[in-house]
């Protein structure tokens, strides 16, 4: 039995990330996985899905060729080779994760790893079972998509996003049910490739976590480019008829629509089955773990981060969640995570990024705010781009002066959020961020003029 | 060469003690381990005794007055040294204290100690704060130079400012406060004063500090419980009287409750625990604290394992606790940490109480005295001893039928008392 300083069961980008600043921190480490390296995140999530979405930009551009002087036959989709290109793009980073855990010297086990008995951890595997024990448990085992009953995925006619990243054709009619950032990523790559796409959102908008004005902004943009959105509404009942599916409505619109492949992205669980957690003093609530703000659980020398603890289920979240975990660990005293600092992407088109309060949420204490706001279509270097849609909003404390919230949609927002993640972070004033000078001519240029718009100061509107 | 001697951080986080009194006088020679002064922290006296050879030098604080830990209180002279040959200001000025008044005794005075504590360490060139910091801080009136920061670097940031700004006691500018005239003492018919004030004792302080703080912010609920006595009485008898011819110790029926209630902790040990604001603390150990009257005031002695100790050791444990709490000598880690108190009034007649939680604990059991009672058995009045117990929960560690549920797993253990010897 090998004897371990940590052992992270679970190698997404939380785990793997934990097993490295361990690693840094001169922990003896191992990490148990028992699929692939990466996680969800690398492999069927975050990143094959970003390989897809950018097929499907250069599809939307190529077809946009004559609006920019360039004259081009219809361009055509190639699935099996966009699918081919985002597997290699998933498997090259796995392989980079892979070389990252050895080069850290972080000891790679596979297989399912399950509590027994205190310290100790039980792994099955291809080659059968064996024992490691460790002072410290690191619990990083994700999450998956939440089942609908009777919409079991099965790879045909109902998917869940692994299927939906491996497709064999693209589907007639696609009905997306979950109205999320998910869903609306699948629906957006879809409708690019020509598929006709409807989504069901049980909230009264799409994206109900984003402020109610992006949500607003997106919902249009989406339903002209021709994807129907029912929000506020529930899947009542599906059968199957022939190949395809009758799914009904209940809620603000009672219809019923004919889907030849359903894909669910409606809610998520937690993985903690099989962990070995029962009789332990680990408590597990909704499906997910409870920890203490450094990723304690229950049971001493038992830890627990990322999905598997809960919302947001964000691969960076859970990175960070590592690093609090292991300093804590290794008694550096990191300072507990703030959500309110985590900005979170959507890479439909358009895009939508986000950090901190939305307007709602801000008002919502009876705190005094001010809200800027500023379109691309008055934005130089977005007109250049034909890239005019979205806006950038943000949100500032009256009093302090303190940024409570950015939300941008638009192209490339994604890209920029993390200038206001650092001006969070650094907790710069409304003051620091007019100083602050923005290069010309960027898009971001539109994120210095919302400030000034808060304080009625904006100069290009 | 001479050197300082430092107020000794005598318990764990105590920031200051008081000098009861000094064993050496200026001039004694000191040898290693001889006990310099008599030293009272907020639960115990302990003699602090020299880890180096000398000769006591100047005394540098006074007797009765809160010293910080750290603060200088002595000065030891090496062999051959004198006040003649050495510079006290230089060395307490080399220790970082200044403007002290050198080789003088240290008046009475509190602010003495003030002059005397470590000097905040002026701030140097830039100060690293937040723009938010900057702003919050400005709003506030608070100064920033005086702030801790938490950020990367110490950089001040938004939760130090808060943080500060929730401590700052609020002043209050109201122009209705009375105005309070000097206190004039107020005299009785016969010439001699109508009051006088006892300063507290460290000890009354901390007692009445935390017990004010439990009151007021854990929310108590209590759980009566009477229990059938006979039983217990009976093995009491007979285990004192086989013990007769043995070493003579006698238990009392504190012991027996003592061990029972460990017996039960042992087999409920979601009761085992305390609130911390971030999570529920499970404790390994059921460390029991016992509720010891003194004459300065309460102390919880703690008999530690008290399930894995036989009713003779946890007896033996208790009766030596109790007697060195009652002379002021029990070292700190002593009456500090236990997840559970118990509180015996029962022999002084009193039937029964509510006890006050004993924080960070999250349950303490008040017991009242055996007295006979009518009972009824099976539809028929009956005679029996009986005693009164009340259970005071902290009502966000533990839920009731939690509490019930372990105050009649006790109540069994007391009315089948063999249970606790087994």
């Amino acid at each position: 039995m090998t004897q371990f300083d940590l052992v992270v069961v679970g190698g997404g980008p939380g785990g793997y990330v934990a097993a490295i600043r361990a690693a840094q921190l001169g922990l003896r480490t191992a990490l148990v996985e028992k699929a692939q390296l990466g996680g969800i995140c690398l492999n069927w999530g975050c990143i094959p899905t970003k390989a897809l979405l950018r097929s499907a930009d250069v599809l939307r551009l190529i077809s946009e060729a004559s609006r920019f002087g360039i004259k081009v036959a219809p361009p055509e989709p190639d699935l099996p080779a966009m699918v081919a290109r985002s597997r290699e793009v998933a498997a090259q980073l796995q392989r980079g994760v892979t070389h990252l855990m050895k080069k850290n010297g972080v000891t790679v086990l596979q297989g399912h790893a399950k509590l027994h008995g205190r310290g100790t951890l039980q792994i099955t595997g291809a080659n059968g079972a064996s024992s490691v024990t460790a002072k410290h448990i690191l619990l990083a085992t994700g999450a998956r998509a939440r089942v609908l009953p009777g919409l079991e995925a099965d790879g045909k006619s109902l998917w869940s996003y692994r299927e939906a990243l491996t497709p064999t054709a693209v589907p007639k009619h696609l009905v997306v049910i979950g109205g999320g950032a998910i869903g609306i990523e699948f629906a957006s790559f879809y409708h690019a490739l020509g598929a006709e796409v409807s989504v069901v959102e049980m909230a009264e908008r799409i994206l109900p976590v984003e402020d109610a004005e992006i949500s607003a902004y997106v919902g249009d943009a989406l339903r002209q480019q021709g994807i129907k959105l029912f929000t506020g509404c529930k899947l009542q009942s599906s059968k199957k008829l022939g190949n395809d599916w009758q799914l009904t409505l209940e809620g603000s619109r009672q219809e019923t629509l004919t889907a030849d492949v359903v894909l669910t992205a409606a809610g998520i669980v937690g993985n903690v089955e099989q962990l070995g957690l029962e009789g332990t003093g680990v408590r597990v609530e909704k499906t997910h773990i409870v920890t203490d703000a450094y990723g304690a659980t229950g049971e001493p020398g038992v830890y627990a981060i990322g999905d598997v603890t809960g919302a947001p289920w964000l691969a960076h979240k859970a990175s960070h969640e590592a690093i609090i975990c292991i300093e804590q660990i290794a008694g550096l005293h990191p300072h507990p995570l703030d959500v309110s600092k985590i900005p979170a992407c959507t890479y439909s088109h358009p895009q939508v990024a986000s950090i901190g309060l939305t307007e709602v949420q801000a008002k919502a204490g009876g705190r005094q705010i001010r809200v800027g706001k500023f379109p691309f279509a008055a934005n130089g270097k977005a007109i250049a781009l034909g890239a005019t849609g979205g806006f950038v909003k943000v949100v500032f404390d009256a009093a302090s002066g303190e940024l409570l919230g950015a939300h941008m949609a638009g192209d490339d927002v994604t890209e920029m959020i993390h200038g206001y993640a650092i001006a969070r972070e650094l907790e710069a004033t409304e003051e620091d961020l007019m100083q602050t000078i923005f290069p010309h001519p960027t898009q971001s240029e539109a994120m210095h003029e919302a400030v000034l718009a808060a304080y009625g100061r904006a100069l290009h509107i | 060469m001479a050197k300082l001697i430092l107020m000794p951080e005598i318990s764990a986080n105590a920031t200051s003690a008081v000098i009861k009194a000094w064993s050496k006088k200026e001039g004694d020679v000191v040898a290693i381990n001889d006990c310099l002064a008599e030293i009272e922290t907020d639960k115990a006296l302990i003699e602090f005794c020299a880890d180096e050879a000398g000769v006591l030098g100047t005394i540098l604080a006074p007797i009765g007055k809160d010293i910080a830990v750290g603060v200088p209180i002595a000065v030891l002279y090496a062999g051959g040294e004198s006040a003649a040959t050495t510079d006290v200001t230089a060395l307490l000025a080399a220790a970082g204290v200044v403007g002290n008044p050198g080789a003088v005794p240290a008046p009475a005075d509190s602010s003495i100690v003030q002059a005397l504590a470590p000097p905040v360490t002026a701030p140097t060139g830039r100060l690293f704060a937040s723009p938010l910091a900057r702003r919050l801080a400005r709003e506030k009136g608070l100064d920033l130079a005086g702030l801790q920061g938490s950020g990367p670097h110490g950089r001040i940031v938004k939760r130090d400012v808060e943080r500060a700004a929730s401590a700052v006691t609020p002043v209050v500018t109201s122009v209705a406060t009375p105005v309070v005239s000097p206190v004039v003492q107020p005299v009785v018919t016969d010439g001699t004063a109508a009051f006088h004030d006892v300063p507290h004792s460290s000890m009354r302080k901390t007692i009445a500090r935390r017990l004010t703080e439990s009151k007021a912010s854990i929310p108590h609920f209590y759980l009566r419980a009477d229990c059938r006595m006979d039983k217990l009485l009976a093995l009491r008898k007979e285990i004192n009287l086989a013990q007769e011819g043995g070493n003579g110790r006698k238990m009392s029926v504190n012991d027996f409750i003592v061990k029972a209630v460990a017996v039960a902790l042992r087999a409920l040990p979601e009761m085992n625990v305390s609130w911390t604001d971030a999570a529920l603390r499970h404790y390994a150990q059921v460390d029991i604290a016992v509720a010891v009257s003194t004459d300065s005031g309460l102390i919880t002695p703690v008999v530690r394992s008290a399930d894995r100790k036989s009713l003779s050791a946890v007896s033996a444990t208790i009766t030596d606790l109790a007697a060195r709490a009652r002379s002021g000598k029990l070292a700190p880690d002593e009456y500090q940490g236990g997840s559970f108190t118990i509180s015996n009034l029962g022999m002084f007649g009193v039937s029964e109480f509510s006890a006050i939680i004993n924080p960070p604990q999250a349950a303490i059991l008040a017991v009242g005295s055996t007295e006979q009672r009518a009972i009824v058995v099976d539809g028929a009045l009956a005679v029996a001893s009986m005693m009164s117990v009340t259970l005071s929960v902290d009502h966000r560690a533990i839920d009731g039928a939690l509490a019930a549920r372990w105050l009649a797993v006790l109540q069994r253990t007391i009315e089948n008392p063999l249970s606790i010897l087994i």
